[in-house]
């Protein structure tokens, strides 16, 4: 088993609980205030090794420091153009049908 | 140094002086103390001539983006238009904007102003394309960035429009910093605020408003260069109220007075902004009636004292159109026009598409902006979201869509139909949030009477809803406010 998930100047993300539910804004929705504010940054590990889970410090993009829990090595995006919705296709056909009889 | 509290609430008690040293604006010589403030003063005292903006814009690449004629959807528009209706539809293609989107225009003259002062960096609070547009003006001018968003509801599902533009304000070397749905994200961007000392790029300052002006400079030339007139209308997404005030300031400083200026949102009647569990339940981040309406009716709810965006001042009328509209015409720009842009930005192209049919052949109305596409911000994932979020996806008469529940596209582009605000409502609530400001003001400086207002405060009213100082008054003595 590894003792050690990142190291030194890896890029890293963390995650950290800025205000527990307890201590939320009484404006916010009655759903909203039964969960934590929550935060994510990315940033440069700061000390010399640590696992997923640890209390660690990081050196943002702008060089502040921020502190959090250790939650994925090397972050990165998964976001895509998405399954197909087939309703789309639909659109372009119908369209075009029409500008082929508006412009005869 | 001393160690200062950052608790929610004592950050909320230093708001004052934070953002005083983060905008560099004392806000205070402009105040009356009653209900009025000199708005026209705040603009020239603080910001930049158009020409010097025109100047600060060049130096980054920003503005002078095409304008497009949308000859296939005119054409489509014109076949379920009256006869003699159809109004000559152009678009202003904002997308070709360094960062994406109209925001360049935004972000180049608060940059610029923040490091002519000295600041190191800038922070902007921001989910949308404004924080990519700080990012980028920040790479190019040697500023330091940090761009706070509200991302993530409380099972870490993001929208993944918003996941984009983290993307790329990282792609520009911002510190992007991520937060779960609420509205103290501002006691987390005011700390920030104070611990780097970095520029408030704020969306609502003199500098980012006026930086929208030379857009509406731009649409009027660009017409009268296209058509030999000024456009007949010009239509406007509308959320915060800076991209319709800065646009319709600059048509008026071309001589396009005549232009009617119409705002449109995205109707997302019914759902709360600051709900953990509605978050994921809408389909657009911007461009809504969930900001629209509130900073209409209420322009100084933003992170300055004083708003420079003020739409109630230049709005000639305020339309919505439905989520399933805007994804149609989204769809329907690539697919007739070859011209692929992201959803939010083509609120006011649905819009046009139905103004236009009420409109005269001979008559032109302007599309104002676009935004760029890509991987997360486009019809196909942003659609694929909701679906997958429980959202019903269907085929049907956009009237019977319900924000939050289902999405309905048109069956045809017939049933494209712009729904009016009333003004007349809004222009109320305008007045009534004001007094109602004005006192919470007072009660905080420890003078517990009543608002009194005089002249001076009902001229401003006036000037603050376009009505007279008659109908001011009269509005007041309906709201029971006199």
């Amino acid at each position: 088993m590894k003792n050690t998930d990142a190291i030194r100047g890896d890029w890293v993300q963390i995650h950290r609980t800025i205000l527990p539910p307890e201590e939320r804004s009484n404006r916010v929705p009655q759903d909203t205030k039964e969960v934590p504010l929550e935060m994510w940054v990315n940033g440069f590990l700061s000390r010399e090794s640590a696992k997923i889970g640890d209390e660690v410090e990081i050196s943002t993009n702008v060089g502040r420091t921020e502190h959090g829990i250790l939650q994925l090595v090397n972050p990165g995006y998964e976001h895509s153009f998405g399954k197909t919705v087939p309703e789309l296709r639909q659109i372009g056909i119908q369209l075009r049908d029409i500008l082929r009889e508006e412009l005869k | 140094m001393s160690m200062k509290k950052t608790t929610h609430e004592a950050l909320m008690s230093r708001k004052g002086e934070i953002i005083r040293k983060a905008v560099g604006i004392d806000y205070s010589e402009f105040e009356s103390g009653s209900i009025a403030f000199d708005f026209e003063k705040m603009m020239s005292s603080t910001g930049y001539s158009l020409e010097e903006i025109k100047s600060i814009q060049r130096e980054t690449g920003v503005g002078n983006t095409p304008l497009y004629e949308l000859r296939n959807l005119t054409a489509i528009a014109r076949k379920y238009a009256p006869a003699g209706k159809g109004a000559r539809i152009f678009l202003k293609d904002e997308a070709s904007n360094p960062s994406g989107s109209f925001k360049a225009r935004r972000a180049a003259t608060s940059v610029y102003h923040a490091k002519k002062h000295g600041y190191k960096g800038v922070i902007a609070a921001t989910s949308g394309n404004y924080g990519a547009a700080v990012a980028s003006q920040a790479a190019m001018r040697g500023l330091d960035c940090i761009v706070v968003q509200e991302c993530y509801d409380s099972r870490r599902v993001g929208q993944p429009e918003i996941i984009e533009k983290a993307r790329k304000c990282e792609a520009y070397g911002a510190e992007v910093m991520q937060l779960s749905v609420g509205p103290e994200l501002f006691s987390t961007f005011l700390s920030l605020l104070e611990t780097t000392g970095f520029f408030n790029a704020s969306l609502y300052t003199t500098f980012g408003v006026t930086g929208i002006e030379t857009l509406g400079v731009e649409i009027a030339q660009q017409m009268v260069e296209r058509t030999g007139k000024v456009p007949s209308a010009v239509v406007v997404t509308n959320a915060g109220g800076g991209n319709l005030t800065g646009t319709a300031r600059g048509l008026r400083a071309a001589g396009a007075e005549s232009s009617t200026v119409i705002a449109a949102s995205v109707n997302l009647a019914g759902l709360n902004m600051a709900s953990d569990s509605q978050f994921n339940r809408k389909s657009f981040t911007t461009g809504h009636t969930g900001f629209g309406i509130p900073f209409t009716t209420f322009p100084d709810r933003s992170d300055v004292p004083r708003s420079a965006a003020r739409p109630l001042r230049y709005m000639d009328r305020y339309v919505t159109v439905n989520q399933g509209e805007v994804f149609y015409m989204t769809e329907a720009l690539a697919r007739t026009e070859g011209l692929e842009r992201g959803p939010a930005g083509n609120t006011s192209l649905a819009a046009a598409f139905s103004i236009a049919q009420e409109m005269d052949r001979e008559e032109t109305i302007v599309v104002q902006e676009t935004e760029y596409t890509g991987a997360g911000k486009h019809v196909q994932p942003q659609l694929a979201f909701a679906r997958e979020n429980g959202i019903l996806l269907k085929f049907g008469n956009p009237r019977d869509e319900e924000p939050g529940t289902n999405i309905i596209l048109p069956t045809d582009p017939s049933l494209i139909r712009i729904r009016d605000l009333d003004l007349g409502e809004l222009r109320s609530s305008y007045i009534r949030h004001s007094i109602e400001f004005a006192q919470q003001q007072l009660e905080a400086a420890g003078r517990g009477a009543a608002v009194r207002f005089d002249d001076k405060d009902i001229r401003f009213l006036a000037d603050e809803t376009r009505m007279n100082e008659k109908e001011v008054r009269s509005a007041i003595r309906t709201l029971g406010l006199e």
